[in-house]
């Protein structure tokens, strides 16, 4: 089941720290429940963005995993809480 | 500057509520990887909401010393440390496998070819995120530093009571 979203983050091909900078300040474009997409290669934005969610207070919806060729696209949802 | 009259009690735990949580890294090391890492610390807590202040002291100075920079000291053997002590971003060596600087050449190709940012773009990026640099006085005498030989986004030139004040505030602190 695909989670709604209103902006989406493109990171493919960064690497960390770089995916959790774009959406701190991607984050400040959205407006109070708005829920952001970030698309990222980098397997380790599946802790790191829930980690992010909980320091920063924003909510962490959910991840899913498309496979791209040989790699894997993860997606995260946050929704912004603030 | 807030004015309002509030009841002191409520501001207070207001306050508290919205005290951002304090980083403070020692950057002591002057090799790339090290200060790579210390910058990927640092730009990853301030995009988390942390506030980061970076001590800069002994090579660690040399991340933040403009590029190619040598020296610039008065006497003749500071000087001479401060030549041989080329500082930079782009001048920094790997802690290990840096032979003779084809190690370190290497390794920035691969990061290029990934598109990682390197030194310069993180310590941009750090500093864009509101990133503290306090370059440590003693250190910088020393070895020959002057302080017009640094980067201009410097923000404090102190010593080490600065640091201790800034770390006991803080719930991270690192020394690299």
């Amino acid at each position: 089941m695909a989670i709604h979203y209103d902006v989406k983050l493109d990171t493919l091909g960064l690497f960390c720290p770089m995916p959790i900078i774009k959406t701190s300040k991607k984050i400040k474009e959205l407006a109070v429940g708005q829920v952001l997409e970030v698309v990222s290669d980098d397997e380790g934005i599946k802790k790191d963005m829930p980690a992010w969610c909980e320091t920063t207070g924003h909510a962490f919806l959910g991840l899913e995993e498309e496979p791209n060729g040989s790699a894997i696209h993860y997606k995260t949802y946050v929704k912004k809480t603030k | 500057m807030t004015t309002t009259k509030l009841d002191p009690q409520v501001a207070l735990a207001e306050l508290q509520e919205s005290k951002p949580q304090r980083v403070t890294l020692v950057v002591l090391s002057g090799e790339m990887d090290r200060v790579m890492a210390a910058f990927i610390i640092a730009t990853g807590a301030a995009a988390m909401g942390m506030q980061v202040t970076m001590f800069f002291t002994f090579w660690g100075l040399n991340a933040i010393r403009r590029e190619g920079m040598r020296g610039g000291a008065k006497d003749w053997l500071r000087r001479m440390f401060g030549y041989l002590n080329k500082g930079g971003a782009d001048s920094l060596p790997l802690s290990r496998f840096h032979f003779w600087g084809l190690g370190t050449r290497m390794m920035k190709l691969v990061m290029k070819q990934n598109r990682m940012p390197g030194i310069a773009e993180l310590r941009e990026m750090a500093l864009d995120l509101g990133v503290r640099f306090i370059a440590c006085t003693t250190t910088l005498g020393l070895m020959g530093i002057t302080k017009d030989t640094l980067i201009d986004e410097v923000d404090q030139f102190a010593g080490v009571s600065t640091y201790l004040a800034e770390a006991r505030e803080s719930q991270v602190n690192l020394f690299i």
